[in-house]
């Protein structure tokens, strides 16, 4: 009876194998293909789909890798090369000030508007979806920081080291004047250190909490001391001066450690891999980072990653071609980000537009106003993403877009309501809250409305690609739609109800 | 008893006297005719600087730079005083309505403010992890009533907090807002994906709450510009509406004051004590002064030592206030020990958060605090029945 058992165990397990065996060698299908796409960029076009439909899986990921960009192909705005100079807003009028406060205002939208127009233009969205993975990784606010320049330094770094390696890009963003000013590393002096950066750092970016104690923080933030900025331009300064130059204790290693010295100790934790390859898996496969198979992935891979000495490739390749990352229970199980569903709906659509700043402040609204993370964790994401104020916003959103249907009649229905929920929100909630907005002035208002005139979608065009009703549901939902569909729903009014499925909100 | 009160009990009696769902409240056990509104301070309020201790000489040797002058304080007592942007509060203060509770914090304090807020949100101990919201558990044992338009409402803020996994709760920003926007919700049912799912118990919610929040109330207060103004306005709307609501959370962030303290945290301030003058004047016009709790709370305190940034570093213990028609007002817990600073130069606690939690379950709800909180927190005797 026992061998029997045995036996029986032995043909199942080859069975499995062959089974796993086929799966590997199996070819993607359009939905997989729209899986693989959707989950490492934005929601694709047909005419994406159509290039990843028939490959493997190792040549869809390999692929995928292969066309990645470092650099941002929409020019940023001309004002990014002016050297900063601090302002001295104390000597500043009243007038002055506000004048300033404008300034300052219109370029954070200038900065938005360049990189959700790469966004939504990128031959590379896996570019963009990666910088946005680190900003909200390490996490610098424009509200706090104030210096645009800055900001868009940070952001050119996050995309220049996307993909490339963990531990070079954790060095340049610690020197990195955003992040300094965002974790008050220019102010931290020996005597009476700032434990800001010291403790995020091990917090958020490096290990993850339960790793360190609190003298490990008043340590390395001794160590911290003296990395500084220039006053005027905000560019990289050492001021040995100010550097606590003492012997420092961080995670049992000793010694006169500088901020290079702490954080090559924080990489050498096998912590860092995990916490950060978790946090990847998240993104990319499952918030379930409980369940046994993912977490032995997740710990294979992290093993991988630090071996590669943090190569960046190796952790995302590790989970594209993981077995769990296709497998049928961790599809549609993630909620698309704001960002996801807005640059997704338009790329998907094919939506027109001038000015993308509607699409920022639709961003905004629903929860993640880029460049303006609500705190140093950033956005928490998954299910928190969906309340019953962001689901209502974000359904408005696309009952607008559905308006501007230029098949629709009478068109004309993108007049700006202005101030509410989706497309040209200028209301602020605490978490989504527009920095600047109310200081745009009426110049701000007549802009963005002009920009929501501009939208247009073309239902007739974007539906002749389908011939069946259930590619049209399969392209839109990557599930079955959580409300039964009535029989008779085609053409637009079935996109209507499609995207106005609780459905739709997953990846 | 003066006019002004008598007809304030007496608006408060004819409101309770039209609204059927306060009826059922009763009948559940767990007496929902009494709203509780919490105030988050997000990213560690410094309470150092919020209810100052001038008459400790400790104060001034910590704080050369940031430490508030004895004459700049408004005086509450011959040792504390508000920080002078919190003057607005003073006639509060002085009308009895108004308690301080000092030194509030937990054993093994955890200086994250991530880990900690989800340690207050939880109500767990500093080594324990828990899933749901304190005010979720306490309305899993004690059913909010069905004609109420939902268990609890998150004003102006996405994170669901001390009401996460309550299984009816609604995040809003502006009543009129969401009822416009209600018609996109639909009711749906259950689904084993836990994203879907989670989606679909937020358009119920939707539908149940658009369908209790009926009719806009024309308040005379006049709510202070700005989000915190807003929400006031939105939590003092959600308040006056007929069908009931259990608990109200509002947020005011930027507390994470490390560097250049000073003005922003005076800004803080005055925003607090307008949007709580706002909040009382509001309640009192609806008739609901005499039944509401608010109460603040945040992550932590912050560092009684300033760093050479001009700010403070994280903290452990820190004053919160508690305020409403039937708060008895005054001091309590313990004036921070300044000479009795741990090992990372930090406060003592004196009064565990939870306490502060179960003189809200069992005082003023009348529910056990033990099913919700695990442990037994006597609660402080700080409300008149």
């Amino acid at each position: 009876m026992r061998s029997l058992k045995l036996f029986a165990g032995a043909w199942l397990g080859l069975f499995c194998l062959i089974l796993q065996g086929v799966a590997h060698a199996a070819l993607l299908g359009a939905e997989d293909a729209r899986h693989l796409l959707t989950r490492t960029g934005f929601a694709p076009s047909e005419a994406e789909v159509r290039q990843y439909t028939g490959l493997s899986r190792e040549q869809a990921v390999e692929r995928l890798l292969r066309g990645m960009r470092t650099e941002a192909q929409t020019p940023p705005p001309a004002w990014v090369k002016e050297e900063f100079e601090r302002p001295r807003v104390k000597e500043m009028s009243q007038d002055e000030r506000k004048a300033y406060q404008r300034l300052l205002a219109e370029r954070g939208f200038d900065l938005r508007d360049w990189w959700m127009s790469e966004m939504l233009t990128t031959s590379s969205p896996l570019t963009e979806h990666m910088t946005l993975f680190w900003h909200n990784h390490f996490v610098s606010s424009l509200q706090k920081v104030r210096v645009p320049q800055a900001m868009y330094r940070q952001n050119v770094l996050l995309r220049h080291y996307a993909l490339g390696n963990f531990a070079e890009m954790l060095h340049a963003v610690a020197k990195d004047p955003a992040m300094m000013i965002y974790l008050d590393s220019q102010t931290n002096r020996k005597g009476a250190p700032n434990e800001n950066f010291a403790r995020e750092v091990m917090e958020l970016f490096t290990m993850g909490e339960g790793h360190y104690s609190e003298q490990d923080i008043k340590e390395a933030a001794r160590a911290y001391t003296g990395w500084s900025l220039e006053p005027r331009t905000v560019d990289f300064k050492w001021r040995p001066f100010f550097h606590d130059d003492g012997v420092k204790t961080v995670l049992g290693k000793s010694g006169n450690f500088d901020g290079d010295a702490v954080l090559d100790i924080l990489l050498a934790q096998p912590a860092t891999a995990e916490f950060v390859v978790k946090k990847m898996w998240m993104e990319f496969v499952s918030a379930d980072t409980d369940n046994p198979a993912n977490r032995a992935e997740i710990r294979r891979i992290a093993a991988q990653f630090r071996n590669s000495r943090y190569e960046i490739k190796v952790a995302l390749a590790g989970i594209l071609n993981s077995p769990r990352f296709w497998a049928p229970e961790n599809r549609a199980v993630l909620v698309k980000s704001p960002v996801e569903l807005v640059v997704g709906t338009v790329r998907e659509l094919g939506v027109g537009y001038g000015d993308p700043l509607p699409f920022v402040y639709a961003t905004a609204s629903l929860g993640q106003n880029l460049l303006a993370p609500p705190n140093v964790r950033g956005w928490p994401g998954g299910d928190v993403w969906i309340n019953s104020t962001t689901l209502l916003g974000r359904k408005q959103f696309i009952e607008r877009l559905m308006r501007v249907d230029v098949m629709r009649e009478p068109a004309g229905a993108m007049q700006p309501v202005a101030s509410e929920g989706g497309m040209e929100s200028m209301k602020s909630n605490e978490s989504g809250k527009i920095q600047g907005a109310g200081r745009m002035g009426q110049e701000g208002r007549q802009r963005l409305m002009r920009a929501a005139a501009g939208i247009q979608f073309d239902s007739h065009k974007y539906l002749a690609q389908f011939s069946r009703p259930e590619q049209l549901t399969a392209a839109l939902l990557p599930g079955r739609p959580a409300n039964p569909l009535a029989d008779d729903l085609a053409g637009p009014a079935l996109l209507k109800t499609l995207m106005l499925d609780p459905m739709y909100q997953l990846k | 008893m003066d006019r002004r009160n008598f007809l304030q009990v007496a608006g408060g009696a004819g409101v309770l006297a039209a609204s059927p769902a306060w009826g059922q409240g009763a009948q559940s056990g767990a007496d929902f005719g009494n709203l509780l509104v919490l105030v988050e301070l997000k990213g560690a309020n410094d309470g150092l600087n919020m209810v100052v201790p001038f008459a400790d000489a400790t104060y001034y040797s910590l704080r050369p730079r940031l430490a508030l002058k004895r004459e700049e304080v408004a005086q509450l007592s011959e040792r504390a005083g508000f920080h002078p942007a919190l003057a607005p509060l003073s006639p509060l203060w002085k009308s009895g309505q108004f308690a301080i509770i000092e030194g509030v914090g937990y054993p093994s304090p955890n200086l994250s403010h991530f880990r900690s807020i989800e340690i207050w949100d939880t109500a767990s101990d500093a080594n324990q992890y828990l899933h749901d919201g304190w005010l979720a558990r306490a309305f899993a044992a004690n059913p909010v009533p069905r004609g109420f338009l939902a268990d609890g409402v998150v004003v102006g803020s996405n994170d669901m907090g001390p009401i996460e996994n309550s299984p009816r709760s609604v995040a809003l920003v502006n009543t009129d807002q969401f009822l416009r926007q209600a018609k996109f919700a639909e009711r749906g049912g259950f689904a084993k994906n836990p994203a879907l799912n989670h989606i679909l118990q937020v358009e119920n919610n939707i539908v149940e709450a658009a369908a209790g929040l009926n009719g806009h109330f024309d308040f005379k207060t006049q709510f202070p510009p700005g989000p915190f103004g807003n929400q006031v306005r939105t939590a003092a709307q959600v308040a006056a509406n007929k069908s009931g609501v259990a608990a109200l959370r509002l947020s005011l962030g930027g507390f994470d004051t490390h560097q250049n303290q000073q003005g922003t945290h005076a800004n803080l301030m005055k925003t607090l004590a307008e949007g709580l003058v706002a909040m009382q004047s509001a309640l009192q016009e609806i008739g609901r002064w005499n039944n509401t709790l608010v109460m603040t709370y945040s992550e932590f305190g912050r560092r009684p030592r300033e760093n050479q940034s001009g700010g403070t570093d994280h903290g452990t213990a820190a004053p919160q206030f508690v305020m409403g028609g039937r708060v008895k007002g005054g001091f309590y817990g313990q004036a921070p020990q300044l000479a009795r600073l741990d090992g990372n130069g930090n406060l003592p606690y004196a009064v565990d958060f939870r306490d502060l939690y179960a003189t809200v379950l069992q005082r003023w709800w009348g529910m056990s605090s033990k099913d919700v909180l695990g442990t037994r927190f006597a609660g402080l005797d700080l409300v008149r029945t």
